[in-house]
Parts: C-alpha cells; structure tokens; sequence
C-alpha cells in the first residue's frame, strides 16, 4: 500500500465514520438508526485493518476483523432485537430539540473537537492522528444524541457510538491498546450493550413502552 | 507468594461458579462468605509481610503495594460483612415472595463476581486493566440494582447503568490518551499502561496531553465514586438495590473507584505538577459535599438519605486528597475504612426495617431503639461513626483531614467543607432520631432480624470499636500508602 492510497483509506474510513453519527442525529426510524450503527462500525473496522495492512502488522489487522464482527454484527443484532414491534415503539418520540437545531449543534460540537484534539496531533502530527478530530466529534455528538434522545433504545445507541468514537480514537493515536485492555474492554461493552436491551425489554413489560419520560419515580 | 495475590480474584471467582452451578443455597451463600473472608485474610497477610515494597505476580499484570493491601482489608472486610448478612437476607426475600428461585440464584452468582471484580481493579498494574475491572463492577451490579424488577428498581437500574458506563468511558478515552504520551514518552507499547512504567515516564510525559488525560480521567472515575457531575445514579441505586448490596455499593464500590484517581493522580502529579488535579478535585469535591448536604436536609426516605451521606464522604475524601500531604492520604485511607463498615450497619438496618414496614419513607419508621434493640442499636453506632462522634474512627480521621487542609494552606476549603459538614450532621442526626428515638406509634409492625444479619451487625460493631480504640498496625500500611502515593509532609 502507498502512502497516498493509505493516507486516502485513512481518511475516506473517518470520515465515513462521522458522516454515520451525523447520519444518526438526522434519522427518527430506531431501525434504521441502528443500521447505521453497523456502518458505522464498518468504518470504524476499516482503521485498524488499513494500518494494519500499511505498517504490515497482521495482529492489527485481526484486531481489525474481530472489532468488525462486533461493532458491525454482533451489538447492532442485539438492538435491533430490543427494537419492539408496536408502531408506537418503532420510532423516536417527539424530539425534545428538532432536527435542524440537532443538526446545527452537530456542526458545532465538530468545530469544538478540533480545538480539544489540537494537544494531541501537536504531539504527534501524523497522518492518522490528524484524523483524530472525526473520532472526538462522534465522542461528542454521541453524548448529545444521549441526552437529547427519549428512547432507551436511542440512548442505548448513543452509548454504542460513544464506545466507538473511543476506539476510532485509540486506533487513529496508538494503533490500538494493549491486546488485553482492547479484549477485556470489548467484553466490558458487549456485556454493557446485552445488560440494555434486556432491560429495554424488562421496562417494557413493566412500563407498557420505554420512553424514558416514564423513568421519574425516583426524585431528590 | 505471586498465588497468594491472585486468591482474592481466584476464590470469589470459584465462589460464583459453584454459585451457577448449584443454585441459591446454605452451601454456596457459605461458600461465598469464605471467599471473602480469604479475600480479607490475604490483606492482612499481605500487609504483615509486604512491608513497603512493591511485589508483582504474572508477567507484572498485578501488582501489591501497600495501598491495595489497604483497599483489599476494606473489601475483604465489608465484602465479608455484606455477604454473611446476605444468607438471611435472601431467605428472607425469598419467603415474603419479593424475589424467587432465579432471581436468588443470580444474586448468589453476581455479587462473588462483583468483589472478584473490586479486587481485581486494586491488585491491577495495568490502569488500562484497572478500567476493565471497574466497569466490569457495573455490569455484574446491575441486575443486583434491579434485584426486586419494580418499576422504581428498573428506572434505578437504567441511570445506573447508561450513567456509569458514559462516565466511565470518559475514563476509558482518558486512559488511551495517557498511554499515547506514555508511548511518546519513551515507553514500549506493552507495558506503557503499567503503573510502574507510568511513574517512571512520568517526568517525559507531555504536559497539555496528560491534562486532557487527567480532566477526562477525574470525570469518568468520579461518575463511579458518585462525584459531581454525574452523581445522579447514586442515591437511586443505592436506594433500590437489596441492603447487602447498598452496603457493598456504598461502603466499599465508590472507594475502589476513588482508588482508581489515586492512582492515576500519582502519575499526573508528576507530569503537569500537583496544581492541576488539586484544583479540580477540590471544586468537585465541594460540588459534592454541597449537592449532598442540600438533599440531606430535605430528605424524607431514610435509604436515599444513606446514599446522600455517602456522596458527602466522598466528597469529603476528594478533598482530602486534594490536600495531598502524607497526614491527609492516611486519614483518607482510615475514613474509607470506617466509612466502609459503618455503611454497613445503615443498611443492613435499614434493610430489615424496609422489610418490617414495606416502605423506606423517614416517617413511617418510629421508635426503633424500644421495638428492636438489634437494629436499634447497631443503626445508632453507624450513625454515631458516619457522624464523626468518638470514640469511632472517623473522628480522627476527620480531625486528620481537617489538620491537614490548615497545613496545606486551603484554609477557605477547610471552612467550606466544616460547613457543610455540620449541615449534613444536622440533618442526619434530625432523621436519625426521628426514626431511633421516641416511644413507637402503636401498631408499628415486628422488626425480624435473621440470625445472619444480626452477626454481621455485631461484628461490624465490634470492629468498629476496635478501630475507633486503636488503629493499631493498620497505621503502618496508610502510612506506607501515603508516603508513596507522594505525600511528603
């Protein structure tokens, strides 16, 4: 691979990667959101598979395929599964702030990473860090989505994307964490992705939906 | 020796398995008390021996020093405490129909998993495995939140989870960023999360990238140790959880997690100066100490009041770490400890009471001391430590922290936090009679204790006799962890 082509793969994957959170911000169908938490996650897989394959370092490259299995398959067929099956449940309630404002505030949490990441490629000005940016804004936009959002499932999305944004983000600086932070931590979020949508389904059963606007038993 | 550090994963692992193989039952809740007996018997002997040295076991992915041993003794102690209260408390739930043969069988394997979990964030040398265990604490306590599946427990339940894990994602991203400036700063990529190669980095790390490290580091660990900003889980979890697992939350989770920016801070001192981190624990821990003393004057449920008295010992113990000094750390890592063991007796009183009245409302709950002399009393003592009265422990250590604010010359916070201190004092002591004190309203229900719950409750007031009498060897080993966390006065 030449310098250009992985400098091009590089930042076509990031970018993807962000369009895919901006995408998300847009859409209300929670099935279609949670497709494209897959491509997401495609992208994502397509960092550490290219640096792997540039810098000729095969374990990157399992990583790489193993973070695609996961990212891309495993966890969004477990939402898609604590998707419920009313009409009422297949879509995001009314939004607490509209789609354009989302929108606007997306750009602007875009412009805020770079200024936060300008520490990180002043240390290290390569051409993977310089794509760093792209992983903060999805760590970002992935909170907003969080607090904006009044389905557990779109919440639950929201943290699947933070997790995301942190990957991208250690892939891009240092090619990835030691294998058995990368392994247990993997673990730790398919567990935490598991615990979710069975407790999408228990509030269900119990609440008869799961808009989180019904969560205020508990106050003060 | 390198066996002996990895037991107290080893036997709680092995409790839990049995647990999932043979279901809730006398054998495997005894089997889980065992195991963390040995987690505790292990701290102790550790602390014995290890002097101030540091020892590693399996290719340096765990290490000993003489702040894990102390966190260990604190796991070791309350873990054994909670789990014993647990054998009756389960029977209990189990025969007024709260909860059924699954739900027992799942409470049997999670909570051995959880203090394996504990114990595997303090004995790590790795802080990226560090971060694996303590997330791997908020999945297994989970389903223990939602333990009863009502709706307040799953609401509980759900902020528990969604909160915990974005905070402690934020310590994950803070982690990474660490290991970036470490591997710049000349470490190989192995070992460059180690805590020994950090500290010996930690001179060449580059400053603005370990702030940023360090800022997202004090957010994520302090979600977990209930820190403002995202404390809000707190005081619904602990509230809903079942009392042994309040307790273990309570008296021992939001410590680990505390123990986690002790570490981390170890190395950030180094690298960016002791200014950086001081500031922002002091604002979060005053932030703390504000939120919860305000929630504890208008408080009217007597569990979510013990979980708001937690956040004012954390913030408390954010403070004092602030301060730094060597008198500080030890009189963190001593309020940990008493703070720890008295949590315990709350709640597990509280506990029985929850199960006497079918409520947690203040007001419901009169008269304890005349009804149940058990519960009455041992609720009387945790309130008597968890206020700073002697002759318990945490009036030295308070009396500690405060001596070491004055000499680290933050005499403003001193007085900021005395204040809210004496807010919160107020107000628990309002409650705490209100509930304890007074004749009984007539036909207030029976107060059952389970011959279990009554032995972990005299012998967490036993221990904490002994403990407010004499600190005795255990003033070595803070001492020890103080001086190398880089305390010098």
């Amino acid at each position: 691979m030449t310098q250009a082509t992985y400098n091009g793969v590089l930042n076509l994957a990031a970018g993807a990667f962000l369009l895919a959170a901006v995408l998300i911000v847009w859409r209300r169908e929670l099935r279609s959101i949670v497709v494209l938490l897959a491509w997401q996650g495609l992208a994502l897989a397509a960092i550490p598979v290219t640096e792997g394959i540039y810098h000729h370092d095969a374990a990157l490259v399992i990583v790489g395929v193993v973070v695609l299995v996961l990212r891309a398959v495993i966890l969004p067929l477990l939402l898609v599964r604590a998707v419920g099956t009313e009409p009422h449940e297949r879509r995001e309630s009314t939004p607490l702030v509209n789609t354009t404002t989302s929108l606007l505030i997306t750009a602007a949490l875009t412009v805020l990473a770079y200024a936060v990441t300008r520490p990180i490629i002043a240390l290290d000005p390569s051409p993977a860090t310089r794509a760093v940016p792209a992983a903060f804004a999805v760590i970002l936009i992935a909170v907003f989505v969080m607090v904006s959002r009044r389905r557990a499932l779109s919440q639950a999305v929201g943290f699947m994307m933070l997790d995301n944004g942190i990957a991208a983000t250690a892939f891009l600086i240092t090619a990835g964490v030691p294998l058995i932070v990368e392994l247990g931590a993997s673990l730790d979020v398919t567990f935490a992705v598991l615990v979710l949508g069975l407790l999408t389904g228990y509030m269900r059963a119990t609440f008869g939906g799961t808009d989180l606007d019904q969560l205020r038993e508990l106050r003060g | 020796m390198s066996f002996l550090l990895v037991l107290p994963i080893l036997a709680p692992l092995t409790a839990a398995a049995l647990a999932a193989v043979l279901g809730w039952r006398p054998l495997t809740a005894s089997v889980t008390v065992v195991a963390a007996l040995c987690v505790l018997v292990t701290g102790v002997i550790l602390g014995f021996t290890n002097g101030s040295g540091v020892r590693f076991a399996i290719a340096n992915l765990f290490r000993t020093d003489a702040l894990s041993i102390t966190m260990l003794i604190v796991i070791g102690t309350v873990g054994t405490l909670a789990t014993w209260a647990s054998v009756g408390y389960i029977d209990a739930e189990l025969t007024h129909g709260h909860t059924d043969a699954k739900g027992a069988n799942l409470y049997g394997v999670l909570v051995p998993v959880f203090l394996a979990a504990m114990a595997s964030a303090v004995l790590a040398n790795n802080i990226g495995v560090m971060w694996v265990a303590i997330e791997a604490t908020t999945v297994a306590t989970a389903f223990l939140v939602g333990h009863r599946r009502t709706r307040a427990a799953l609401e509980a339940t759900w902020k528990y989870v969604v909160i915990c894990s974005v905070g402690i994602a934020l310590a994950f991203l803070g982690t990474v960023l660490l290991y970036f400036a470490s591997l710049h700063a000349g470490a190989t990529s192995g070992d460059a999360l180690n805590i020994d190669v950090l500290l010996a980095h930690a001179s060449r790390l580059d400053p603005a990238v370990t702030s940023l490290a360090a800022g997202l580091l004090l957010l994520g660990y302090g979600a977990k140790a209930g820190l403002v900003p995202f404390h809000t889980w707190l005081a619904d979890a602990h509230s809903q959880a079942p009392a042994p697992v309040s307790a273990l939350m309570s008296g021992v989770l939001l410590s680990v997690a505390f123990y986690a920016l002790l570490r981390v801070k170890s190395v950030v001192d180094l690298a960016v100066g002791t200014g950086f981190l001081r500031t922002g624990l002091i604002i979060v821990g005053l932030l703390t100490l504000l939120i919860a003393a305000s929630l504890l004057v208008v408080q009217t449920d007597f569990k979510r009041m013990l979980a708001y008295s937690s956040m004012e010992n954390m913030g408390l113990v954010a403070v004092a770490a602030a301060a730094g000094t060597k008198l500080a750390i030890a009189a963190l890592l001593l309020h940990v400890l008493a703070h720890g063991i008295a949590k315990t007796l709350v709640f597990l009183g509280s506990g029985q009471l929850q199960a006497a009245h079918g409520s947690t409302r203040i007001s419901d709950v009169t008269g304890v001391l005349a009804r149940s002399r058990m519960v009455g009393v041992t609720f009387l003592v945790g309130l008597a430590i968890l206020l700073g009265l002697p002759p318990f422990a945490m009036f030295a250590s308070e009396l500690s922290i405060s001596r070491a604010l004055a000499d680290a010359h933050l005499g403003w916070v001193l007085g900021a936090a005395l204040l809210l201190v004496v807010v919160a004092f107020a107000a628990l002591v309002r409650n705490g009679s209100r509930m304890l004190l007074g004749p009984p309203t007539p036909g207030s229900p029976a107060i059952a204790v389970p011959r279990s719950v009554a032995a972990a409750l005299v012998a967490g007031v036993v221990l904490s006799l002994l403990l407010g009498l004499t600190v005795g060897p255990m003033l070595q080993l803070f001492q020890t962890a103080a001086t190398m966390l880089g305390g010098t006065r």
